[in-house]
């Protein structure tokens, strides 16, 4: 394959403003080290797509990269961040680890249990919420405490959870 | 005394701006080195007298660490922060990325100055976004002001610096693993040796310190290197960042000088929370070893105290457990992490951290078996030595400890199926 043929094909992938943002991370690490903007290239595609990649956009990520696609599905497979299925439109972290625990980390999976209609794991029939447990988030002076998107909430209590939901489009 | 370090802005309003780091003194201590162009010995063995040891949580000597590398070899050579905080209990560093960016920085410049680096990284965690940002925000600042990039204030020492953002492993704290995720792999820790001075990042020699340590850089070099051991305690010198958490009245993080008494920390973070009584405390992160509250409170916070005492400092992280908690149900949410951060890469970790999971599993949902507890204590000593990192060491420590101060409380599990402490055993103080 000629490399202009690569280059057009390159054009093809994402969207212009995703190709920036990758060609941002690519800049920060020395040239033939492209592979080292493997782990922002799938979260940046990975928040263009709702939330989670597909092995399309996985293969799309190693042909923009010049990884082998194996290399992509074991970076994408090894952390827990990505999401190799659908999620809801707001994914909530729950930490769960012992500082959340002994504050009440189980009362605030309860009442989210409860006030969605699912189990951790799972997303709402409609989409919006999806509800993960995670490991420590170094927040544990702010116990318990959840993450949704980028944002930290912490001190939580059952109130709180509701408002913030409450806040959510 | 407090905030004398790394929290030394922290009383100024928005502490993370150039200008406010600047007007402590920020970024003089780089200056004058480029000015001067002191020799990188000298500024090693300042350093080495500090007694400033790896604030990640190994505490080795930053000083001796830095003497590693040969400055003069050929080639690039990579300076590293570790800023994937994980190790439960630990919330510290985030607030040196949140508050005081610049120092970071600072100490990231002097560090590759001292080992010839021009590139450096700081590895953020990936959920920490917020922190992030306020690095990045730092990064521009500081490049905007000539503190980095090409020729910095004229004396043609040239140093980019970079952030990397993690996507959650506990793992990639694992120096090695860290530096596989780096150049865009699984974070599986390296065999060792080679090590990372010698063969790092992509191959060259690297030096990987953790933000706390590097930020202490510049006021150790403000300040003198004996300044800063006298403010601890011997073979713990200076202060520390200790985040404390658990069933306390006002968690957080306070930075105090090295050998401070804990039951002076406990009560900077409060006391008990509802006035309950001090059960145990884990002193340094998840993986040190529980010490039972009587004897914890008779000890000091430092290296030696907390060595001598069967524990280690770690990371600084002290989890307060009061006497509503149960410790089965503790472990086995402990065993619980370990089991589910180990990489696969070592049979005794990944098989290991199972059998330690779901034995202390059914020990706490009162499937317990008489032969368990041995069984526990077999298990968790033929991990360590046996894997290629320490994630197996820090998945069998908690167990021995907890076996070793509270046997009766496991074995009462096994026994009566059910706990011994009063309530649901699960901190039911709030």
């Amino acid at each position: 394959m000629s490399s202009a043929l690569q280059e057009r094909d390159k054009d093809g992938l994402f969207s212009p403003e995703v190709r920036e943002e990758i060609d941002a991370w690519i800049a920060k690490y020395p040239p033939e080290w492209k592979q080292s903007a493997v782990m922002a290239a799938l979260r940046i595609v990975q928040d263009a797509n709702g939330g989670w990649l597909t092995t399309e956009l996985m293969n799309d990520v190693a042909a923009y990269l010049d990884m082998p696609p194996i290399a992509v599905y074991e970076v994408a497979t090894f952390y827990s961040m990505y999401e190799l299925k659908p999620v809801g439109r707001h994914k909530i972290c729950v930490c769960t680890n012992v500082s959340c625990m002994i504050n009440g980390s189980d009362k605030i999976v309860e009442h989210l249990e409860k006030r969605l209609g699912i189990r951790l794991g799972e997303t709402t029939e409609d989409g919006k919420f999806t509800l993960k447990e995670v490991e420590c988030l170094g927040a544990c002076g702010g116990a318990p405490m959840f993450q949704i998107g980028k944002q930290y909430y912490e001190n939580l209590t059952p109130e709180i959870v509701d408002s913030i939901l409450d806040g959510l489009e | 005394m407090a905030n004398e370090v790394c929290f030394r802005t922290l009383d100024l309003d928005r502490p993370w701006l150039l200008e406010q780091y600047q007007s402590r003194g920020g970024y003089e201590v780089l200056s004058r080195i480029l000015k001067e162009q002191t020799p990188p010995s000298e500024i090693i063995e300042e350093v080495k007298k500090s007694g400033l040891r790896g604030r990640g949580g190994a505490g080795f000597p930053t000083g001796v660490k830095w003497g590693f590398i040969n400055r003069d070899a050929p080639g690039e050579k990579y300076i590293v922060c570790n800023s994937d905080e994980g190790e439960p209990g630990t919330f510290k560093d985030r607030d040196i990325l949140r508050y005081n960016p610049h120092q970071l920085i600072e100490g990231m410049a002097i560090a590759a100055y001292v080992i010839g680096a021009r590139r450096g990284y700081n590895y953020i965690r990936g959920e920490f976004w917020e922190p992030y940002e306020r690095f990045e925000a730092a990064l521009e600042e500081a490049r905007e002001a000539g503190f980095l990039g090409d020729d910095i204030l004229g004396s043609g020492f040239d140093f980019e610096l970079h952030a990397h953002l993690g996507a959650g492993a506990y793992i990639c704290g694992e120096e090695t693993a860290l530096l596989e995720s780096i150049e865009g792999k699984k974070g599986q820790p390296r065999f060792k040796p080679p090590f990372p001075a010698q063969f790092g990042l992509y191959g060259r020699p690297t030096i990987i310190n953790n933000t706390e340590s590097l930020a202490s850089i510049p006021e150790i070099l403000r300040q003198g290197g004996d300044w800063f051991r006298e403010l601890g305690v011997e073979n713990s010198g200076g202060t520390k960042l200790f985040a404390v958490s658990g069933n306390v009245n006002n968690p957080g993080v306070f930075e105090v000088r090295m050998g401070m008494p804990f039951a002076e920390l406990l009560e900077l973070a409060g006391g008990m929370k509802e006035g309950r009584q001090l059960k145990a405390v884990i002193p340094g992160g998840s993986s040190a070893p529980v010490i039972p509250g009587a004897q914890m409170m008779d000890l000091t916070m430092d290296y030696d105290a907390i060595q001598k005492a069967g524990s280690m400092l770690g990371s600084g992280a002290v989890i307060v457990l009061d006497d509503s908690n149960c410790m089965v149900k503790v472990l086995e949410r402990m065993s619980y992490f370990y089991h589910e951060e180990s990489c696969g890469q070592c049979t005794p970790c990944r098989e290991g951290t199972g059998w330690l999971y779901r034995v202390v599993h059914r020990i706490e949902t009162g499937q317990g078996r008489p032969e368990d507890l041995d069984l526990l204590d077999d298990v968790a000593t033929k991990i360590p030595g046996r894997t290629i990192c320490a994630l197996g060491d820090a998945a069998a420590m908690p167990v021995s400890g907890m076996l070793r101060h509270f046997r009766d409380e496991f074995a009462y599990h096994v026994e009566h199926g059910r706990c011994m402490v009063g309530g649901n055993g699960n901190g039911n103080s709030n």
